[in-house]
């Protein structure tokens, strides 16, 4: 962005630029995110991002583990969608062994992915509000609905975070007596809490002065920068896996991909919310329909050998496509594993969308993207 | 009550000057408790509630962990700069409190000129912010404290010009006497506009969300006081706070009335005490309401906010008070025009607000896929 700094009749007053170091410990950065920003004044004028402080070897760590050991690495993974990345693994080795899960499974698995989801956008919202100013106001009541959806996360797993519970043609085991009543009775909450939500956020003046208009993007410059989930969607592009390509039982359910018109903050924002009240439409129809019956496929031996063969699988997680690739050679462990993050493609086009703007946006836009450094360093 | 503490002048004015510096403290550390309180019951949460009865020692307990925290300085800052930034910013707020009066009883030092004296005093705490973010050599406190001395020094501008505003309908700048003039009708009855201007420009001026961006978290880090540790911080939290009371106060005496009760002249000095806690609270909860709901804007548009929309309005609220006493028009035309202005305020707020080249609309949802 060109700036005058001139004043009339005089020469241009000699001004420099400092660099400023925003993270990896940094209240804004989501993690241990590090942006190296130029400013001039309150205008950033370059940014460069750098990653990798949380680089743990996430997808060469499974190549020596068992196939139903790799399960707990894509939890840690992205730790906000941890239902839809072990989702992406179980459904990659069904794909090349073509088990083919129980019905029950495959409604617990949606119900529990979509929850999943709810958490993960409520989770956004929190921090989002936080970056945009508000003084945990927003945290504060996204973590009271969050909190009743991860205490029956808790009661059906036995985790708090890292569940660990979808396996290769099945589940670990079933799910607590009264699941489906509960899960009716939290969706009740939940939408007074995305009301509550709404209001807060989406119908105010600061957060729409703020928002509107910040960062937009093209379906064109989406697609070339990668970018995918509500990124995508809000430039108005209608493209959501469970509908382009559909997985498990996605195809049975009835509901709209939310899209929005501008590409910018606070479509994001917009969509992320509809996305929402999405998942609870598709958790109603599950729980409607959920069967009775085994949660495991008959004939699973002890030690899983899958067969020679490569697969890409790719779901649509809460931050966008997430995607595994696998090679197998036969063998009890994987050959290659390759882990394919929405958050690095999303944050990768960061410098694009944020030099020009002021700092305040910087933060805001980053937030935007909604990444979870784990899933971006791997 | 406080009228005569020693015959001797100078042991008059220190005592005096030692009252404030006491209360003061107290006074902050039950606001902080407050203000958690406040805002956690906003936030569906509890708030302190572990040390003392609803956590009310929190603030105590807080103020002894500050005082024997490590003083941390940074090897790099500019060493005096640094150390004195927190006492330039405390000491003018301390001054300013000198003049305010409580009641018509409770004061420390009634000024003729003691609207002029408060204005001119608390303006001094910019350099405090500016030193502090020079000084720390720490670039965050640099951004911090060139936005403080932005936002400072332009919200004064509509703050002083509402200020003048009432010394015009008062036409004294004696706050008791401002004071006594509104026995019957508070000031707020004929200045509505620059009521609403008068919390804005407080707010900004105490950089409170919505117009916190000096101190911005999630920015700047905590601005220039990131490089503050243990009782320096807490003299930037004690000036923080004693300027919320300053405002408060000084908002619940030009336009609230301060301790006169509308419906009965002449009210004992316990009954004034009350009604004037009550107008101050009810500033500072406002104050903290917004803190909760609110979040941050953007600093151009702070800027804009200042000087496209607040200074065209109190220049108006100043031309009318103007016309009014030239003409001498009657009392009821001032609150007409004012609450004109203040709905006008409102609208270009509002418009501001949405001003947007995108509409607003709800995301589409489509089925199928483009791609």
């Amino acid at each position: 962005m060109a700036r005058e700094t001139v004043i009339p009749g005089e020469r241009e007053l000699e001004t420099v630029d400092i660099n400023v170091n925003v993270g990896p410990q940094h209240p804004a950065t989501h993690g241990v995110f590090r942006m190296v920003i130029t400013v001039d004044g309150e205008v950033v004028t370059d940014l460069d991002p750098v990653i990798g402080y949380m680089h743990r070897g996430n997808e060469k760590l499974p190549e020596n583990c068992d196939y139903r050991q790799v399960i707990g690495y894509h939890d840690r993974t992205d730790y906000l969608a941890q239902f839809n990345t072990e989702h992406c693994w179980v459904e990659a080795v069904e794909k090349l062994t073509g088990f083919e899960p129980t019905e029950r499974a495959q409604y617990i698995r949606v119900i529990l992915a979509e929850l999943n989801r709810i958490t993960s956008h409520l989770m956004f919202f929190g921090a989002f509000g936080t970056d945009v100013g508000l003084f945990g106001t927003s945290f504060m009541y996204a973590f009271r609905d969050r909190e009743y959806i991860q205490e029956l996360f808790e009661e059906v797993t036995g985790e708090r975070m890292m569940y660990n519970y979808f396996r290769p043609g099945g589940l670990g085991w079933d799910v607590p007596e009264n699941f489906v009543e509960r899960c009716n009775d939290m969706i009740k909450h939940i939408r007074k809490g995305l009301g509550d939500l709404e209001g807060l956020m989406m119908t105010n003046e600061v957060v729409y002065m703020r928002c509107r208009g910040l960062s937009p993007t093209t379906p064109e410059q989406a697609i070339n920068w990668g970018l995918s989930g509500p990124m995508l969607r809000a430039t108005g592009l209608a493209h959501d896996l469970r509908r382009a390509e559909p997985y498990s039982i996605y195809d049975r359910f009835e509901f709209d991909i939310p899209t929005g018109t501008t590409g910018d903050v606070f479509d994001r924002l917009l969509v992320r919310l509809e996305e929402m009240k999405q998942s609870v439409r598709i958790i109603e129809q599950a729980l409607a329909q959920l069967p009775e019956g085994p949660i495991m496929r008959e004939g699973m031996k002890r030690t899983l050998r899958v067969p020679a063969g490569e697969v890409y699988m790719r779901v649509e997680s809460p931050r966008g496509e997430y995607g595994v690739y696998l090679i197998a050679t036969g063998t009890d462990k994987p050959y290659r594993h390759k882990v394919r993050g929405a958050s690095f493609c999303n944050i990768s086009a960061l410098r694009e969308m944020c030099v020009g703007h002021y700092v305040s946006d910087v933060i805001v836009i980053l937030g935007s993207t909604d990444i979870v450094l784990c899933e971006v360093d791997r | 009550m406080l009228l005569a503490i020693s015959s001797n002048p100078w042991l008059d004015a220190v005592a005096r000057l030692a009252v404030v510096a006491v209360l003061l403290p107290v006074g902050v550390i039950w606001l902080t408790w407050l203000e958690r309180k406040v805002i956690g019951r906003l936030q569906q949460r509890l708030g302190p509630m572990r040390v003392g009865p609803y956590g009310l020692l929190q603030g105590i307990a807080d103020t002894i962990k500050l005082i024997t925290k490590e003083d941390v300085r940074p090897t790099s800052a500019d060493r005096w700069v640094f150390e004195l930034a927190p006492f330039v910013i405390v000491v003018p707020v301390i001054m300013a409190m000198v003049a305010l009066p409580f009641t018509a009883e409770i004061f420390i030092r009634n000024m003729t000129l003691g609207l002029f004296y408060i204005v001119a005093v608390s303006g001094l705490s910019i350099v405090g912010m500016i030193m502090a973010g020079w000084g720390s050599d720490n670039k965050y406190a640099l951004l911090g404290g060139v936005r403080a001395g932005a936002q400072l020094i332009s919200y004064e501008v509509p703050l002083i010009l509402t200020v003048v505003a009432i010394a015009m309908l008062g036409q004294t700048m004696d706050l008791s006497v401002i004071v006594a003039l509104q026995h019957k009708t508070p000031f707020i009855a004929y200045q509505p506009l620059g009521f609403i201007i008068f919390t804005i420009a407080g707010l900004a001026e105490l950089y409170r969300q919505p117009f916190d961006i000096p101190v911005a978290e999630s920015e700047v880090v905590g601005g220039a006081t990131v490089e503050y540790s243990g009782i320096r911080w807490s003299m930037f939290q004690l000036g923080e706070f004693a300027s919320l009371v300053l405002i408060s106060i000084l908002g619940s005496l030009i336009f609230l009335g301060g301790w006169t009760w509308p419906l009965k002249h002449d009210i004992p000095g316990y009954a004034q005490a009350i009604v004037m806690a009550v107008k101050t609270l009810g500033f500072v909860l406002f104050f903290m309401w917004m803190r909760a709901s609110l979040p941050r804007l953007r600093i151009d548009q702070l800027m804009s906010l200042c000087w496209q929309v607040l200074l065209p309005f109190t220049l108006y609220q100043i031309l009318v008070n103007g016309l009014v006493l030239v003409y001498d028009w009657p009392d009821y035309t001032l609150t007409i025009l004012s609450l004109i202005g203040a709905g006008a305020l409102m609208g270009v707020l509002y418009m501001a607000a949405r001003k947007t080249n995108v509409p607003l609309q709800a995301p589409v949802a489509r089925m199928g896929s483009v791609l």
